[in-house]
């Protein structure tokens, strides 16, 4: 009964063009930021912060990078993995080199090293497409990794090869290194997630945005219409991998706090970016969080259920929550192709004219 | 002339005094808009377009006929620069014109429309047509990544005159639609919008009514002549439906086998004895 737009009238175009059309989702939206904000963290606690929440947030970022460029702009990637990479180790020479810069600005620099980097692999995208694209971005994957094993200088010549976050701080709470708060770890990556989400949506709100869909759905006539083909395509790559190299960042100086290439940002990192992206739903913001957290919270969850409230052995546990997770996937992937975001857009289609069966 | 000829001459030039005196301007077929010299085209061993050379007027509706296969496609396709003829040079408003990739020749103000339809399925009507006007947006990557210094207002400002095609052709119903699930004449009528949206100098339909029934091939023909009259455009076409071609067109280009065999208003191509040759077949004993 609330969720109706009768009686909502859009005067303007700009009121129709509006983020949540409908009055019910705004305030939901408000509601959500409120609890994600506020009532979140006075209550998380560092198994929370550390297993649920903070990868949760950090592959979040990840996915609307990988979004950008899969599911808006059509460019198959499976290099997320290196250049998730790219932006832990960007950060770790800036938090090394430059000890008194913030880290947030460290963060957003080290997005910015990876948004070149992507840009640069990005270059083929004007020649190969699809499977072939995916190909080279997976060259980029492995090219990467391996060059942050072989060279010295990105881990600091250290004996481990391994690289270490260093504290920093923010406003005085410290955010990386050993010892930091639950909330703090937890706030930190929600701004950048907030700040990230809202950048996404202006990108793609207009312009840019069907910029890169004209390309997905059909480059030709996207060029007859005056698109510049390998200007879209690189900056939908520059985009995508500057999210890519934040979420990295994250990973490695707020979650890991100390990473070593292949075991962190291996190729299965690629493809698990990928599965949220196809599971949350291509060409959506809310498929992003949809697909991050059915990637991330539901093992979690069926580990809990499994190994402590059903007191299974952990193992067995272990190889029930693959099987489920496993099964789960491929039943989405036969019965709504197009992910959760479709999912819970026909959901509200059936919502607004419920209980009414036009 | 024969006394039908001579009636039809009278309401031609009552009908434009009564135009004048309402202060409307009769449409007039201005210079050149582009000319054609001596196009050659070849693949290969092939040679699809041979030393074809014509021009088209501004205002007015010019057509390109001609059986399959006889290079009308191709033409199209060099016009906007899909295809760089071998020989041959083209003219676009007083200017030669160099080879240029597509997307260049889209921001001189040439826009088209294909024979299979070529929309971006997954967007909605709204979003086509606004896509249509990517040449006229002047807002940077910056601007609109803030949503701020004018890139919203800009995108009010195009929505406004967007909206103004989708009344126009009436699609106002279908404007969120996504184009995917729309029937085959309203996904032709969108793509007319698409094109619209640019506000071509110049503007190609490959083919416009191809597989429509009477009342939609009626509908597009309307618009066609409405966008000419309306907007002034001008408007170069292919079609294989000979009533259209000859009830809209101002003059019409007759290709077959890649060479030109007519050329000039509707009537004389008619009573071209190579056209009907081409057309009905000839006898060769």
């Amino acid at each position: 009964m609330l969720y109706r737009e009768a009686g909502d009238f859009k005067t303007t175009y700009a009121d129709d063009a509006q983020t949540f059309p409908i009055a019910f989702d705004r305030w939901r939206y408000y509601a959500i930021l409120i609890v994600a904000a506020v009532i979140i963290p006075l209550v998380i606690d560092s198994y929370w912060a550390k297993s649920i929440m903070v990868p949760f947030l950090v592959f979040s970022i990840a996915a609307m990078g990988l979004n950008i460029l899969t599911g808006y702009c059509g460019q198959v990637s499976l290099g997320t993995g290196g250049f998730m990479a790219v932006g832990a180790y960007a950060s770790y020479k800036l938090m090394t080199a430059f000890p008194e810069l913030n880290i947030f600005f460290v963060v957003l620099l080290s997005g910015g090293v990876t948004a070149l980097v992507g840009a640069a692999f990005g270059l083929p995208s004007l020649r190969i497409k699809g499977f072939y694209l995916a190909v080279a971005t997976l060259a980029a994957q492995f090219f990467l990794v391996w060059l942050f094993n072989k060279v010295p200088w990105f881990f600091n010549y250290s004996a481990t090869g391994q690289i270490t976050a260093p504290e920093r701080t923010v406003f005085g709470i410290a955010v990386t290194g050993p010892s930091v708060p639950a909330y703090a770890s937890y706030l930190f990556c929600l701004a950048f997630v907030v700040l990230l989400a809202w950048l996404m949506r202006n990108l793609t709100r207009g312009k840019v945005g069907r910029q890169w869909m004209a390309i997905r759905d059909m480059d030709i006539a996207a060029e007859i219409i005056g698109v510049h083909p390998l200007k879209t395509k690189l900056i939908a790559f520059a985009v995508s991998s500057f999210y890519v190299g934040v979420a990295g960042a994250l990973f490695f100086s707020v979650y890991l706090g100390a990473a070593e290439p292949t075991e962190a940002f291996g190729i299965q990192q690629s493809f698990l970016v990928l599965f949220m992206i196809i599971i949350g739903g291509l060409g959506s913001i809310f498929g992003c969080f949809a697909g991050a957290a059915f990637m991330i919270m539901l093992p979690v969850l069926l580990k809990n259920v499994m190994a402590g409230a059903l007191g299974w052995d952990t193992t067995l546990a272990t190889h029930f929550e693959f099987i489920i997770v496993g099964g789960l996937i491929i039943v989405f992937l036969i019965l709504e192709p197009h992910g959760l975001a479709q999912l819970a857009r026909l959901m509200k289609e059936k919502l607004r004219l419920w209980p009414f069966p036009h | 002339m024969s006394i039908h000829a001579a009636e039809a001459a009278k309401d031609d030039a009552s009908y434009a005094a009564q135009e004048e005196a309402h202060g409307i301007e009769p449409r007039r077929v201005g210079d050149v808009v582009m000319e054609m010299k001596n196009i050659t085209l070849r693949f290969g061993g092939v040679t699809a377009i041979k030393d074809i050379s014509f021009d088209v007027r501004e205002h007015e509706i010019r057509a390109i006929i001609g059986p399959n296969g006889a290079g009308k496609s191709s033409m199209l396709n060099v016009i906007n620069g899909f295809y760089h003829p071998q020989e041959g040079e083209i003219w676009f408003r007083g200017e030669k014109r160099g080879p240029m990739r597509p997307h260049e020749i889209a921001h001189q103000g040439i826009a088209r429309t294909f024979q299979n339809i070529a929309l971006f399925k997954g967007m909605s009507t709204l979003d086509n047509i606004m896509t249509g006007r990517m040449t006229l947006m002047k807002s940077n990557f910056w601007q609109h990544t803030f949503w701020k210094g004018g890139a919203e207002r800009e995108e009010v400002e195009h929505r406004r005159r967007v909206e103004e095609i989708i009344d126009f052709l009436e699609i106002q119903a279908i404007r969120k639609t996504p184009v995917g699930r729309l029937p085959y004449g309203l996904q032709k009528r969108v793509e007319l919008g698409r094109a619209l949206a640019a506000e071509p100098k110049l503007l190609l339909l490959d083919e416009p009514m191809a597989g429509m029934n009477v009342e939609e091939k009626e509908d597009m023909c309307r618009f066609i002549l409405d966008v000419n009259d309306e907007f002034g455009t001008t408007i170069c076409l292919i079609e294989h439906d000979m009533g259209v071609v000859m009830d809209i067109a101002d003059r019409v280009v007759v290709l077959d086998y890649g060479r030109k065999i007519g050329d000039g208003t509707p009537d004389e191509v008619r009573s071209n004895q190579d056209v009907i040759d081409a057309y009905l077949g000839v006898s060769h004993d």
